[in-house]
């Protein structure tokens, strides 16, 4: 694309995915002011509601470690061209292989069960993506559709698991009993306080390390490994791929798993971190969340992070903001999700060749000699 | 005798009813996708329209203001896909997962200042505030009648006038496809557009107006939600329907008598698992509700990986279509 190319990278990099989810909040904003909210104060609150103290900030984080899980998921996939709609449900089914090692082997010590937890968290995540991984590369099936419909399936499957299956006896509630206290994932404010640091109490607990780590390694992984040039190469050009040796059925395949084993980390950090038991919908629409977040991050670890962090304060904020103003409820941090992933997923290549174009018509100004004569941009 | 027949029509009845939304929604999807602008967004287009037909129907005290505001929602929103699929040259799947979280934010947190319930919009609860049910000549004797009788009274009379247009809406559109020049060209911009566009045709043109089309009838799913079925908006009302449209449209392989077979057969099963809501069957015991629920996406899923034929979308389906320079 010859407008694309005009572009300095860091204005690829920084400008397109800034002014793309500066629209999405203008817009959001808008909406705010028509309800009859002033926007400004909105904005304070949910900023001082998100950031203000150390509670505030702990909740923030908290929420954070579940984008951060889901949006990477996203973001692997992405690297490899596969579109994974199905983190929700990924994290959903990986909830059930938690429940099963901490209700089964409450005889465990903490620092056995929580890894055992964990892994088998991943790997349920990952057999639940695997599949459509496996009919998308074997069978051709289209992994966006059948991801949805695995969506809705683990939804089927959970709700008659948790009704007629694990819910404890004598219950009325469709959850699990509770686990055993071994394994309850350490909360980062316990921790400090054995070391003498008072910070208010908060669910944030060490799964947000381990969502950083997830973040660090993704980048390993993708970006400095054999493995990993593989996958950015069948996501690039599937067919020189092929060429070039590498089997994007088996890429596909690989990708998918560790997508779903990523997406798995909402269920260490929900199931096991916070509620210590599995319930009904624990999920909450985090795997969206997580499309939003990968796109806004433009599908690099540092950019997941980093949304991630902000869609945590979106949501802690959001939440303290539908607290003091009646007017407002929590779902408008879907409406504004929905127009981050609008602008700086769908109209992504309207902003980069709106931007390409402000570049391109710069340098004319100062300069005396006639610029360059570029091919007409691609859009009218 | 007549019990079992009398039972039998009421299921197919219910199974009637719970199809419309999928029908129009189905359809909709098909005349989207026919012109190869994929939409995930079914969704989202019958829950806006949804909650504008329930307001407006409230605000007018009128189920045909309600439809109008329905379509017109619905067609916007569509057109907000359409601009990012078309003119934006946008990711088509990402444009359809953010017109359904747009949606879904929008219409509760609207609903919620204007109302102050959560979401819900308040109910109607005056007859022309909704599409009652219309009862044919002679259906309440007519129901004695054996066989026949309790069909005619359940299934043919007893239903909102957007039941028989979903069922309208089929015919038409088979019509419209396959047997006029705008069908073809339709069909044919899905396939390959730059065939479409050598003959002289705009590709443009035709991609907006199937999205203008998808929308029309999602304003109709939508209205036929909140102002037929139910008496209202409440946030989420559509609970997935639009996907399991979607699932139908695969199962149907993009074609629309068999979009209205697989509708009604969804809807079918939608009935049942009503109907068997802690029912013990002699020899199984009591099935699991979930399991009936989860056919519609089990189906699909083993259809699309061909297992059972082959679901084969349209071939420039997601794909932009940039003229050449």
């Amino acid at each position: 694309m010859a407008a694309a190319r005009t572009l300095p990278r860091w204005a690829d990099v920084l400008l397109v995915p800034l002014a793309s989810v500066a629209t999405a909040f203008v817009i959001g904003g808008l909406v705010v002011a028509a309800i009859g909210v002033n926007p400004w104060s909105a904005t304070r609150e949910l900023i001082t509601g998100s950031l203000g103290d150390s509670e505030a900030i702990g909740f923030t984080l908290y929420y954070a470690t579940d984008f951060i899980f889901t949006g990477l998921a996203v973001a692997i996939a992405f690297q490899a061209g596969l579109f994974n709609i199905g983190a929700e449900g990924q994290a959903y089914v990986a909830g059930l292989g938690v429940a099963l090692v901490c209700l089964h082997g409450g005889a465990l010590p903490p620092w056995l069960l929580i890894p055992l937890g964990a892994i088998a968290a991943a790997a349920f995540g990952a057999a639940w993506a695997v599949v459509p991984g496996i009919l998308q590369a074997r069978r051709g099936s289209h992994i966006v559709i059948t991801t949805i419909m695995f969506n809705w399936l683990a939804s089927t499957l959970m709700a008659y698991l948790l009704v007629n299956e694990l819910r404890a006896p004598g219950s009325m509630q469709a959850e699990t009993a509770a686990f055993p206290a071994a394994a309850t994932i350490p909360s980062i404010h316990t921790i400090l306080a054995g070391v003498g640091i008072q910070i208010a109490s908060t669910p944030l607990n060490l799964s947000f390390l381990l969502a950083l780590g997830c973040a660090l390694a993704t980048w390993v992984f993708v970006w400095r490994t054999r493995l990993g040039y593989e996958l950015r190469t069948v996501g690039a050009n599937p067919a020189a791929a092929r060429y070039g040796g590498i089997s994007p059925a088996y890429i596909t395949i690989l990708v998918m798993g560790l997508s779903g084993a990523l997406a798995a980390g909402v269920a260490i950090n929900e199931v096991m971190g916070v509620q210590n038991r599995l319930l009904l919908d624990f999920t909450a629409g985090y795997g969206f969340v997580g499309i939003a977040v990968a796109l806004m991050g433009r599908g690099h670890p540092v950019g997941v992070v980093l949304a991630s962090l902000l869609f945590g304060m979106l949501y802690q904020g959001g939440a303290e903001l539908a607290f003091d103003e009646p007017k407002i409820t929590r779902d408008m941090i879907v409406l504004v999700q929905g127009l981050v992933v609008f602008f700086a997923g769908a109209l992504e290549g309207v902003f980069r060749r709106g931007i390409a174009g402000l570049f391109a018509v710069r340098p004319r100004l100062p300069a005396s000699q006639p610029a360059p004569v570029r091919p007409s941009g691609t859009h009218p | 005798m007549n019990d079992t027949v009398a039972g039998a029509a009421f299921i197919l009845a219910s199974s009637l009813r719970l199809a419309v939304p999928l029908i129009f929604a189905c359809i909709a999807g098909l005349w989207s996708e026919r012109a190869g602008i994929f939409d995930i967004g079914l969704e989202g287009k019958m829950l806006l329209s949804a909650f504008a037909s329930a307001l407006a129907a409230y605000e007018t005290g009128n189920a045909w203001a309600g439809l109008a505001a329905g379509v017109v929602a619905s067609v916007l929103l569509g057109l907000v896909h359409g601009f990012a699929s078309i003119d934006g040259r946008g990711n088509q799947i990402v444009s359809g997962a953010a017109v359904n979280m747009i949606a879904a934010g929008a219409t509760a947190t609207v609903g919620h200042a204007i109302f102050g319930e959560g979401g819900r919009t308040p109910q109607l609860d005056t007859a022309a505030s909704r599409f009652e049910d219309i009862v044919w000549p002679g259906a309440g004797t007519a129901g004695h009648v054996p066989l026949v009788g309790p069909l005619y009274r359940d299934l043919v009379s007893g239903h909102t006038i957007l039941t028989y247009a979903a069922l309208l809406c089929v015919p038409l559109t088979a019509f419209a496809l396959y047997r006029t020049r705008f069908g073809l060209r339709l069909r044919a911009t899905g396939e390959n557009p730059a065939a479409v566009d050598t003959a002289g045709v705009s590709v443009r043109g035709m991609r907006y107006a199937a999205v203008v089309i998808c929308g029309i009838l999602c304003g109709f799913a939508g209205t036929y939600l909140a102002v037929a079925q139910a008496a209202g908006f409440q946030p989420n009302m559509s609970a997935g329907k639009g996907f399991i449209a979607l699932a139908a449209l695969v199962f149907a392989k993009w074609r629309p008598w068999p979009a209205l077979a697989t509708c009604l057969l969804f809807g079918f099963l939608d009935a049942v698992s009503i109907r068997l809501q802690g029912v013990v069957v002699p020899g199984i015991g009591e099935i699991p509700v979930q399991a009936i629920q989860a056919l519609p996406y089990l189906l699909t899923v083993i259809l699309l990986a061909g297992f059972i034929g082959h679901a084969i979308p349209p071939r420039a389906g997601g794909i932009p279509y940039v003229k050449e320079r």
